[in-house]
Parts: structure tokens; sequence; C-alpha cells
């Protein structure tokens, strides 16, 4: 078992750490308020009156949806600059302006346009995880290997065929890697989405707590998200493990 | 007859950031139907680059190229080229990137299955059909785009150090399929490919091919071009004649004159 005892010196640390803070917040006597300790965290997440599941589950979908929404639009735009050097010029000043928009601070407009609901979540996160998704997909279309596009040549192969057969199964690891970095925005936009206006999920259970000092039931709600999140995040190493076996991507 | 390729003062001159490199100058040669023609000469003197002008995968700076009597200005058809690296696609099975230049050119890949079967039993990856490029050696692979080359049956294989990664007794076993596959049993207008093929081992030129070119350090020019009146079908005793020996110095010897 040495993946097992790779993970070992972590899981020691992180039982360590849970073990110093209880006693820490016990011996300094720091109110709960404050700082809950772990045991307080623990009770909280027990607790019947606070409906995790559903919560859990409104952001999950959110997320899910974000990640897929960014998916699929990135990857499109990605090829439409990789398709058509015209497309590529009408777009890409276009897509860099949006980036530098502080997504975040778009986020009461979508309400605004959209009301409540997670609609507006979900573009939220979409939007902040597209933009890397549209570049690796462009820069994985266009960095192929000279002598594989001489192999479309040879064929006088159609240009659908060649981005069919080569250029897009060669971006692949480009878009996987950025599709990691996309599961991850995905989950800030949706707590985003809730902290601006929502009555579910689990950013609406932290900003529900500030009102009430709740401060173990909003430690609860940020466990809640890490587990959430590292679904999210596993199911899509995964998928692209099963989908893509040979695009290795480091981390 | 005419020649099958011609080259009328052929020369290539690439543009790079550090200035022009001239590769090739004022290169004259005719292939006829059904030849095998072997090139030698040193690294960088611009064989690859040679092979690609014919294929019509690089325009010449210079000259005239042409292939069954057309001016070579864009891809040819029906032609098997073998690059020099394997270039087989990673994300595809062996059997599969067998069978891409069927999918790239738009005919059933299911229809040449059998095919793509048979070629890699012939080099020895039977039992390697199913495998992903990365878990072959370096020669595996280069058999694997052999068989890739192969598959439409082209009339005209251009071939570029198919084998320079095998080991001796493979490279030779290879040299006897190929052949085979260029069909030196056979006889008559049209009955052989006509092969363009890319060396650096002198004696697997004399082996093989009916003429041997030998080039110049760069910028390429012919230095000589050698006739290899072996009798045919060669065998591995071909190999072991004196006139074998003999036409293997001379090639050595046009390769060392400067
Ligand atoms: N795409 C390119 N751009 C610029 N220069 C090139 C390019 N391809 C080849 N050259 C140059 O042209 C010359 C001939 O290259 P080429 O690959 O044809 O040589 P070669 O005879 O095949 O060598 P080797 O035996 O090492 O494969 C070299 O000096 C090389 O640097
Ligand atoms: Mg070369």
């Amino acid at each position: 078992m040495p993946r097992l005892a790779g993970t070992l010196p972590s899981v020691a640390l992180f039982a360590l750490l849970l073990v110093a803070w209880q006693a820490a917040v016990g011996v300094l006597g720091i109110r709960e308020y404050l700082l809950p300790s772990p045991l307080a965290v623990a009770r909280a997440l027990g607790a019947s009156d606070i409906p995790w599941l559903s919560h859990a589950w409104t952001t999950t979908v959110e997320i899910v949806g974000a990640f897929l929404l960014a998916g699929a639009v990135g990857v499109a735009l990605g090829i439409a600059i990789a398709w058509s050097a015209l497309l590529s010029r009408a777009l890409v000043p276009f897509l860099v302006f949006v980036n530098t928009l502080p997504k975040v601070a778009v986020a009461p407009l979508f309400l605004l346009w959209l009301g409540y609901g997670i609609v507006p979540n979900m573009l939220i996160g979409a939007l902040i995880g597209f933009f890397p998704v549209v570049i690796n997909t462009a820069v994985g279309l266009s960095q192929v290997d000279e002598e594989m596009l001489d192999l479309g040549r040879v064929f006088n192969a159609p240009k659908w065929k060649v981005f069919a057969k080569i250029r897009i199964p060669n971006a692949f690891p480009y878009i996987l890697s950025a599709l990691k970095v996309t599961a991850t925005a995905a989950v800030v936009g949706a707590i985003v989405g809730e902290f601006v206006a929502s009555q579910k999920g689990l950013g609406y259970v932290i900003i529900a707590t500030q009102g009430s000092m709740n401060t173990p039931v909003a430690f609860a709600a940020l466990v809640w998200i890490s587990v959430v999140g590292l679904a999210v995040y596993g199911a899509v190493v995964l998928a692209a493990r099963w989908i893509a076996p040979w695009a290795e991507t480091s981390n | 007859m005419g020649d099958f390729i011609t080259l009328a003062g052929v020369g290539m001159t690439y543009a790079t950031a550090s200035g022009p490199v001239e590769a090739l100058r004022d290169i004259t040669l005719g292939v006829r139907r059904g030849e095998l023609v072997a090139l030698v000469g040193p690294s960088g003197c611009g064989k690859s680059t040679l092979l690609r002008i014919v294929a019509g995968l690089r325009r010449a700076t210079l000259g005239v190229v042409t292939v069954d009597g057309r001016p070579v200005s864009r891809p040819i058809p029906e032609v098997g080229m073998v690059f020099q690296a394997p270039v087989l696609l990673k994300w595809r099975r062996v059997l599969d990137n067998v069978l891409l230049p069927a999918e790239l050119a738009g005919r059933d890949p299911s229809a040449h299955r059998g095919r793509a079967h048979a070629l890699l039993e012939l080099v020895g990856l039977g039992e390697f059909a199913a495998k992903y490029p990365t878990e072959l050696s370096g020669g595996m692979q280069q058999r694997a785009s052999l068989c890739r080359a192969l598959l439409l049956d082209p009339p005209l294989l251009l071939m570029d150090e198919p084998f320079g990664a095998l080991d001796a007794m493979t490279r030779d076993e290879m040299n006897l399929e190929l052949l085979r596959v260029w069909g030196e049993a056979r006889t008559g207008n049209g009955a052989r490919k006509t092969i363009l093929f890319v060396t650096h081992s002198i004696s697997e030129a004399v082996f093989l091919a009916d003429r041997v070119v030998v080039m110049t350090p760069r910028p390429g020019r012919i230095a000589k071009v050698l006739d290899v009146p072996l009798p045919r079908p060669r065998t591995v005793e071909t190999r072991a004649t004196a006139d074998f020996g003999a036409l293997s110095l001379k090639i050595y010897e046009a390769l060392i004159a400067r």
C-alpha cells in the first residue's frame, strides 16, 4: 500500500492541526462566534435544523452547470479562433476585454436581469471559468507538430477532417488542464452568486449566519463547499483519464 | 518512356530568422517508373527536404519538379510517405494509426482493416495492434509508420530513413520485405512501385537500390549517381559477394571525396 503510505504524512499533519486548534480554542478561551472549535463545527454539521444535503445539492447543480457551460462555450470559441483568422481577429480582442472585467462585479447585473435562482449563479461561474478554456483550446489546436499536419496534406484531407482527427485530439491535454481550472472557477462563481442574492445553497448559508453570528454553521458550510469542490474536481480528473488515457497532464 | 519523377535544376533555400539557409542546389535527376533509387549523403545535406519537395509538401525555390508528367505544385496524390520520425498519433492505437490514411483520404477504414492487420503481421507487430504508440519502442514505431504508408498500396513510396532505428538483423529482414512489397519478383511495365529511399547506410542502399544517388554536404548537390547492377532477386548472400563490396567501396569514396 505505497499510496496509503504516501498520504500518511499529510493526514497526520491535518489531524495534528485539528487537535492543536481544538486545544487552542479551549486554552485561550476564544469565543465561538470568532473561531469555533472543530468539535463545534462538527456539531453544526450534524445539526438537524439545517437541510445540508439540499443546500449542497443546489450548489452542486450550479457548479456542474457552470462547468459544462464554460467548457462548451470555451471549446467552441477556441475552435472558432483556430479555424479562421477572420474570426480570430474579430473575437480575440473582445474576449480579452471580457476577461479583464472583474467578473464578480457583474454578478448583481446578472441577478437583475435573470432574477433569483440557479441560472444567474451558473452564468457567473461560467463567466469566470470559460476564458482559460478558450485560450488553451486555441493554443492546443495550433501547437501541432508540422509533420502531423503533413500527414493530412499527403492525403489531401479536408480542413474539418484535419481538425477532427489531428488538431482536436492534439488539443485534448491543453483543454483538460484548462477544465481543471474551470472546475475551481465554477465553485467560486456559484458561491459568489449565492452571496449576492439567493435563498438556497452553501453560499447562502454562510451569508445567513452573518446576522445570527452563528459562526460554526459558516465553518460547516465551508467544509461542505470543499467537499463539493473536491468531488467536482475529482470527477473532472477521472473523466479526463477515462476519455483520454493517453493525455497525461500534470497535477 | 519518360521518367516518372523528374527534378530539373531544383534548389531550395529556407528563409530562417538567422538568414537564408541553402539546403539544396541544382539537383537534376530522373527516376523511372518502377525504379528503386537510394539517396545517401551526410546529415543536413537536404535529403529530407528533397523528399518533401517531391511529395509537394514544400515548394522548391528554384527549378521544376514533375511526377507522372505533371508539375508538382501541391501535395501529390497516391504517395506513401514514411517520415524520418514515426509521427504516430499518440491518441490512436497502432491499428488506428495504420488506418489513418484511409480515413483522411475519405475511404471506408473498415474495408482496410484486414490489410492493416496483414501489414502489421508482416513487420512483426501483429500483437501490438491494440497498443498505444507510446507503448512501442522507437524501432517498432518506425515499422508501424511504414505500415501506415503502405496501407493504400500507393504506386510511389517516399521513404526517409525508414529503418534507421532498427537493429541490424531486423533491418536486414525489413529490407527483404521492402523488396517484396516493391515487387522485385514482378517484371514488366508498372508492376513495381517507384521508391525514393533515403538512408545513412551504404550497405542498405546497395542492397536495395537500382541506383544510388550520393549527395554532397550542404548545400546538397548530386556528387555521383551509381548503377547497382547486382542480380535480382537479392538475398542474404548478395551482401557477401565481391561486387557488393566493390560497389559499397565506390559509394564510400564518393561520400568522402570533397
Ligand atoms: N523547416 C526548415 N526551416 C529552416 N531550415 C531547414 C528546415 N528544414 C531543414 N532545414 C535546413 O536544411 C538543411 C537540410 O535539412 P534536411 O532535413 O533536408 O537534411 P537531411 O539530409 O535530411 O539531414 P539528416 O540526414 O540529418 O536527416 C539543414 O541545414 C537544415 O538546417
Ligand atoms: Mg533527414
